[in-house]
């Protein structure tokens, strides 16, 4: 593993601290903190309800965190901009617009209407080469409608891609997509992941498919215990109960049938999803190097003696 | 297995047969119209309430295609122009302001808070029952004929294209934002391309409401115009004149709505799916 970048070259591209989401009385998202370096593939796993999808949709903006920090390369956000890519599981593209034109939007963006002429004219190469790099140039004239589920992601990513966001956030892309096509789709993340030095935050339900591609693994839990007991009940939300680092290299699909691929599952599914299976905040298995955790007195009595960083 | 041609719900007729389904119910109508008319006339010659087709088209003839005595002008003709005048100032008008207020309600709280209440009231006003203020304060030219088309179809436009736009997905203006769209760009580059053929849509079901206003207006203060026409006629009980004038407005109207689908399916291939 390379070191933790924010250890060396300022500040980490994503830094998450003491975010809280609330909803009325019921906690979803409780004091999570979180630090995701440059050119990370980071995955977020975790049951359904969790809060998963609510943690992206604060980090592009969509939604407002109850209390709490984001900061891309050192800056606070709220709202969203081009600093962050997205791509949803659906309506990431346009219907109104051909491929090409759906990835040529973020350029156009940038010039006024009636100098449209001049914007397709210096970006429409740039959009044709995105579209080849994800294999669905040749249907750069079609509209959505007359696309396949798989080819409309292929276009999504280019259309991420042309603004050249410091961080790609994607949330459940491939979640609607049959097997086969989803493997093809996850081979070619991994592609583009490399030859464009993407930082991605990928929120997925598919434990195989996290542990394929991610470099790192966070697993998002409502299954834990602290020192709040259980009278805490809805006060209580989902934290980050484990945080894997993975051997940084593209793997080919048939890593999925090898044993360290299915024990490394099967250790998630049993620290996220089982809900007899509680950790106190303390015990968690953060072992990625830029992990960190910051408990209130109320989670962990003994934070007072021995404050953490 | 052999479908039933007509009845039930697996009838599935030739193609020859819906043509002749189709034209069954115009044929009965004109059938039942030409027979009554030659019964009525054969025992009353002096008969005006169901006029013979050579009767209607004299008055046609006298109408469209002759100059008038008194002014030189083709009758029919100015009629036309002064009501499509008015109908595509009142539409056009409103399908404007709809367009623009529905977006910018939708997709700005502060203004869609402020103006929804105030539009679903002024949308359920019926109103040919503001008619009389509306001459009281637009005078009785053209202006106050205008407006009672504008008044009557545009909260209906606002409402829709405002239902079309709050029903868009958060994620696409989420989208449009990360792909570097400021504020202005997301109304007017992201939703209205979007919105345009709603917009299509809805002219062609205001144009109904549109007909009625402006015919109302044209019945009880004007100097030309279709409905003038029709009312003005109405005194002598000239069916002569009134039928053809109905089928001529009925005519206009199927041309519009046929031109704006047309429009729709060149213009929007995208808006089909």
């Amino acid at each position: 593993m390379t070191p933790a970048a924010h250890n060396g070259s300022g500040a980490p591209r994503l830094h998450i601290e003491n975010v809280y989401k609330r909803y009325g009385e019921r906690t979803v998202l409780d004091n999570i903190d979180l630090v995701v370096s440059k050119g990370e593939l980071c995955i977020v796993v975790g049951p359904s309800g969790c809060g998963k999808s609510t943690l992206l949709r604060i980090v592009v903006g969509q939604e407002q965190a109850s209390a709490g920090d984001v900061l891309i390369d050192g800056a606070p956000v709220a709202l969203p901009d081009a600093s962050r890519g997205i791509v949803y599981q659906k309506y990431s593209l346009y219907p109104h617009l051909t491929a090409l034109e759906n990835v040529l939007l973020g350029k156009m963006l940038e010039y006024p209407f009636h100098r449209r002429r001049a914007a397709l004219a210096a970006h429409r190469d740039e959009a044709m080469e995105l579209l080849k790099r994800a294999r669905i140039a040749e249907h750069a004239g079609k509209y959505p409608h007359e696309l396949s589920g798989g080819m409309q992601q292929r276009v999504a990513i280019a259309q991420t891609l042309i603004k050249r966001p410091r961080i790609v956030l994607m949330d459940e892309p491939f979640g609607a997509l049959d097997a086969g096509v989803r493997e093809d789709m996850q081979v070619l993340l991994l592609e583009l992941w490399e030859a464009f030095g993407m930082t991605v935050f990928f929120v997925t339900h598919d434990l195989e498919e996290a542990v394929y591609l991610g470099t790192r693994v966070l697993v998002l839990s409502q299954y834990y215990t602290d020192d709040r007991g259980a009278a805490a009940g809805a006060a209580r939300g989902a934290k980050i109960v484990a945080d894997h680092a993975l051997p940084r290299r593209a793997m080919p699909t048939v890593a999925k049938s090898s044993p360290a691929f299915h024990e490394l599952v099967r250790q998630i599914r049993h620290e996220g999803f089982d809900p007899s299976y509680l950790r106190h905040v303390r015990e968690f298995n953060l072992e990625h190097p830029d992990a960190f955790q910051t408990l209130t007195p109320e989670e962990d009595s003994r934070a007072a003696a021995h404050p953490s960083s | 297995m052999q479908l039933p041609r007509f009845f039930g719900v697996h009838a599935s007729p030739s193609p020859r047969m819906r043509w002749a389904l189709a034209l069954a119910p115009f044929v009965i109508l004109v059938a039942v119209y030409l027979v009554a008319s030659h019964l009525r006339l054969a025992e009353n010659p002096e008969d005006k309430i169901l006029p013979s087709v050579g009767q209607m088209a004299d008055a046609v003839e006298r109408l469209a295609f002759a100059p008038d005595q008194r002014s030189g002008e083709y009758v029919m003709l100015r009629d036309t122009l002064s009501s499509l005048k008015r109908l595509a100032l009142g539409i056009g008008l409103a399908a404007v302001v709809g367009l623009l207020l529905g977006m910018n309600m939708a997709l700005f709280p502060g203004m869609g808070i402020t103006l929804i209440a105030v539009v679903t009231f002024i949308s359920i006003i019926p109103p040919l029952a503001i008619l009389p203020i509306i001459f009281i304060s637009f005078g009785v030219d053209e202006l106050a004929k205008v407006m009672l088309i504008f008044l009557g179809t545009f909260p209906l436009i606002t409402r829709d294209i405002y239902g079309t736009v709050k029903a868009m997905p958060q994620e696409q203006l989420t989208k449009a934002l990360t792909l570097g769209a400021g504020e202005l760009q997301l109304v007017y580059r992201i939703v209205l391309p979007q919105v345009m053929p709603r917009l299509i849509e809805t002219i062609r079901l205001s144009l109904g409401g549109g007909w009625l206003f402006l015919i109302a207006a044209e019945a009880i203060a004007s100097t030309d115009g279709l409905g003038y026409r029709i009312f003005l006629v109405r005194r002598y009980l000239a069916m002569d004149v009134i039928i053809p004038y109905v089928l001529w407005i009925t005519f206009l109207g199927f041309a519009m709505d046929w031109s704006l689908r047309r429009i729709l399916q060149r213009c929007y291939r995208w808006y089909q799916a």
